[in-house]
């Protein structure tokens, strides 16, 4: 039946704008993607990454500066205590209580310290088994490897984190100015540390983005990243207080 | 260790056959009678196949196909009940009887052979015996191997020694049973079991994971004994005592339930899976009820529950029920075998994520060496060292001291990453505004404020602040194990943050944080 020409115009008119800005118009399939296929990550990470997680197929590059390896494990964190597979390979360094502090649980976490020359056949394999693997590559990456590898993290839906420097990588991040408080000439302990962490990277993620956080903040689980007190006060330690006495308990 | 010899006896749809049996003579047995199970055809008679019934078909289709269907619905525990007189004539023949399913059982052929004279014979006189004695029709197979003589039961055929592959090998791969690997298998363009069987095994592992394995072998008519069946560890038997004594059905479900999940947690414990499981009831009156069950492939939770659950409820509403209700009930796994592959538990499946890992780190063991994987436990200590554990994938995950006891002198969170323990240590030297080396004296106290310090080879980097000593002093009771060391955390004007032990005079890096 015809329904004259106002219900077409209003049928096949543009659609509405509040439709639009909610990103209503789409498939169910893709609705149902996007919720699937976005790793969480700790709160105060989120305004690093374009779609405020980590997106399954991408690759993440963390430069290999101080506070890098402690980023990596803050953008495992979330994932790993919600039930995902991490696993390391290239980093002999076993830091799984380090990590755990960040909410990476040590019975899902694979260790491959030594992956050999062909480190990125053992990459490529435990991007087929893992949600998250975090490779720290032997020497400089070619960029037609970066490519291979960012192909099969895509393929197998997983998150490719790079300790080091990764031509193309989806997002960049780098690590500076770190101010550790706590202590002072002798007295108190680490207790955090103020980082700054700058994100670049390619499509969505190509306009760059900064925040400064507490990382780690002293506290464990999604408490471990944690916005910088407005007023940023330096800790102070009491005159006279006994160093041992403080830490040692 | 070569297949045993397996006689299987099969009395064809059984679920029918013991509706027509339980209705006591008000279901007659030549109409076209089907099982239906939410809505769908669970088994059908003879009869309503020939008018086009089939498994899996909806109700409304199979009533089209043959209007004058009788349908009853589907109950396991009926199924269990009246097959229990059929697994009791089978025993008058033969010991050690073992139930697969309602409808299958199984024995170690060499016995009723050897006394009946002959494999034949001794099919022959169980299916005479079961026709007299139950009036239920059966069929007897012998093969080497569970699976093989599973399939010659079907078929009727008593398969010689040593031929099971070459039977096995024409039948097609639908038989295996596994729906999702079935169907990779056909695009795959293999269609029979002996197809599947020539595929290398350590391949077949690699791609397609551990119950694929499994299925592997039985294709090539090997017991399904994947691993090494695990010597029995010290006592793996779960047991519940009832008083009052379990008469109702429903409270016989609900003890199941959790006796399943308890027993499955112990198996996880030791990592072990158990293919067969006897569950044992004694009565209020001393009398003692033994029935085996039999799986092809590791009993998860939900199975044994069901197992559980069918066996009491039998038990309790059978014809030959018990005179007192259950007061002990008793779960004992047997045909253990070591696995990590698919550990399931009864509510909430994590084992696709699991197997999946798994697979992958079996993969990445069979390019660098078993010994080159790990997970690591946290464990009790002091050290950053000690305070973690790597573990062999694969291996058990036990800390090697405990964890929640004291350890005076860790350090608090943040924790460090400690340096490599393969590798080399690094050496560090400390040392004050005026050049002297700096050191920790006997009473926990640092000689000067640390001013410079240089790791390894490199140059010496000016120390912004600082924090410590912190003494250590481990096994000072034994000469041989005693440790005593001094630490200090230094942040370095290159942002590098190091936490450096004084141990025996010489300073190294301990950990860092980075």
């Amino acid at each position: 039946m015809d329904g004259g020409p106002a219900d077409r115009g209003t049928g096949r008119g543009p659609v509405p704008a509040h439709l639009v800005r909610s990103g209503g118009v789409r498939a169910g399939s893709a609705l149902r993607d996007g919720v699937d296929r976005l790793l969480p990550v700790h709160g105060e990470l989120r305004s690093l990454l374009p779609e405020g997680g980590l997106r399954r197929g991408a690759t993440v590059s963390v430069a290999a500066a101080t506070g890098g390896m402690s980023l990596l494990f803050a953008l495992l964190g979330a994932a790993s205590s919600g039930g995902e597979w991490c696993a390391m390979a290239g980093v002999p360094e076993v830091g799984v209580l380090s990590a755990a502090e960040y909410g990476v649980v040590p019975e899902r976490f694979a260790l491959v310290p030594y992956p050999g020359p062909e480190w990125w056949t053992v990459v490529a394999a435990l991007l087929d088994g893992f949600g998250l693997v975090v490779a720290r590559p032997a020497g400089p990456v070619s960029p037609v490897l970066a490519r291979r590898l960012a192909a099969r993290t895509r393929q197998r839906g997983a998150v490719l984190l790079v300790h080091g420097d990764w031509p193309g990588a989806d997002v960049a991040m780098r690590c500076s100015d770190p101010v550790w408080e706590g202590l002072d000439a002798g007295r108190g302990r680490l207790r955090r540390r103020a980082l700054t962490i700058e994100a670049t990277g390619r499509g969505a993620a190509a306009r760059p983005r900064s925040t400064r956080v507490l990382l780690p903040s002293g506290r464990t689980g999604p408490g471990s990243v944690a916005p910088l007190p407005a007023a940023a006060p330096e800790v102070t330690v009491p005159e006279g207080f006994g160093a041992a006495d403080e830490a040692v308990g | 260790m070569d297949p045993v010899r397996t006689l299987v006896v099969w009395c064809p749809d059984w679920p029918v056959t013991a509706a027509v049996r339980d209705a006591d003579g008000e279901l007659p047995e030549h109409l076209p009678i089907a099982v239906l199970d939410a809505g769908t055809v669970y088994a059908c008679s003879e009869p309503a196949r020939a008018e086009g019934v089939r498994r899996g078909q909806r109700r409304r289709d199979a009533q089209a196909a043959c209007p004058e269907l009788v349908v009853v619905p589907y109950d396991p525990v009926r199924d269990v009940r009246v097959f229990d007189p059929v697994v009791d004539a089978v025993a008058d023949v033969a010991a050690g009887v073992e139930v697969l399913r309602p409808g299958v059982c199984a024995t170690a052929a060499r016995g009723p052979a050897g006394h009946v004279g002959g494999e034949a014979a001794a099919a022959e006189r169980i299916v005479d015996r079961i026709a007299e004695s139950c009036a239920v029709e059966a069929q007897v197979g012998v093969a080497d191997g569970m699976f093989g003589a599973v399939l010659a039961a079907r078929a009727g055929v008593l398969v010689e020694p040593g031929r099971t592959p070459a039977f096995l090998a024409g039948l097609d791969v639908r038989v295996l049973g596994r729906p999702e690997l079935v169907g990779l298998l056909r695009r795959l363009g293999i269609r029979t079991l002996g197809a599947f069987a020539a595929l290398p095994p350590g391949d077949v592992l690699a791609r397609f994971g551990f119950d694929a394995a499994l299925a592997h072998r039985l294709a090539g008519g090997l017991d399904e004994r994947l691993l090494a069946p695990r010597s029995l560890p010290p006592d793996l038997t779960v047991s519940a005592e009832y008083d009052p004594p379990v008469e109702r059905v429903d409270t016989a479900a609900f003890t199941a339930r959790t006796l399943a999940e308890e027993l499955h947690e112990l198996l996880l414990r030791h990592a072990t899976g158990c293919t067969r499981l006897t569950i044992t009831a004694v009565t209020g009156h001393a009398e003692e009820l033994t029935r085996t069950w039999r799986h092809d492939g590791v009993l998860g939770p939900a199975e044994v529950a069901d197992r559980v659950r069918w066996q009491l409820e039998g038990w309790l509403t059978g014809a030959r029920r018990p005179t007192a209700g259950i007061q002990t009930l008793r779960l004992v796994p047997e045909g253990l075998v070591a696995h990590a592959g698919f550990q399931r538990r009864l509510w909430g499946d994590t084992g696709e994520d699991a197997d999946r890992a798994h697979r992958s780190m079996t993969r990445v063991q069979g390019l660098l060496g078993p010994e080159q994987v790990f997970t690591a436990v946290p464990s009790g200590g002091r050290t950053e060292g000690d305070r973690i554990r790597p573990v062999p994938w694969g291996d058990e995950r036990i800390p090697t001291l405990p964890v929640d006891a004291p350890w005076p002198g860790h350090l608090p969170v943040p924790v460090p990453v400690p340096v490599a323990a393969a590798a080399p240590p690094v050496h560090a030297v400390v040392r004050a505004a005026d050049g002297a080396a700096v050191g920790v004296t006997g009473r926990h106290e640092i000689t000067a404020p640390p001013a410079t310090v240089a790791t390894g080879t490199a140059a010496p980097v000016e120390v912004v602040r600082w924090a410590g000593p912190w003494p250590v002093e481990e096994r000072w009771w034994s000469a041989g194990e005693s440790r005593r060391l001094a630490r200090i955390q230094v942040v370095l004007a290159d942002t590098r943050t190091l936490l450096l032990a004084l141990e025996a005079g010489h300073w190294r890096v301990e950990a860092t944080y980075d």
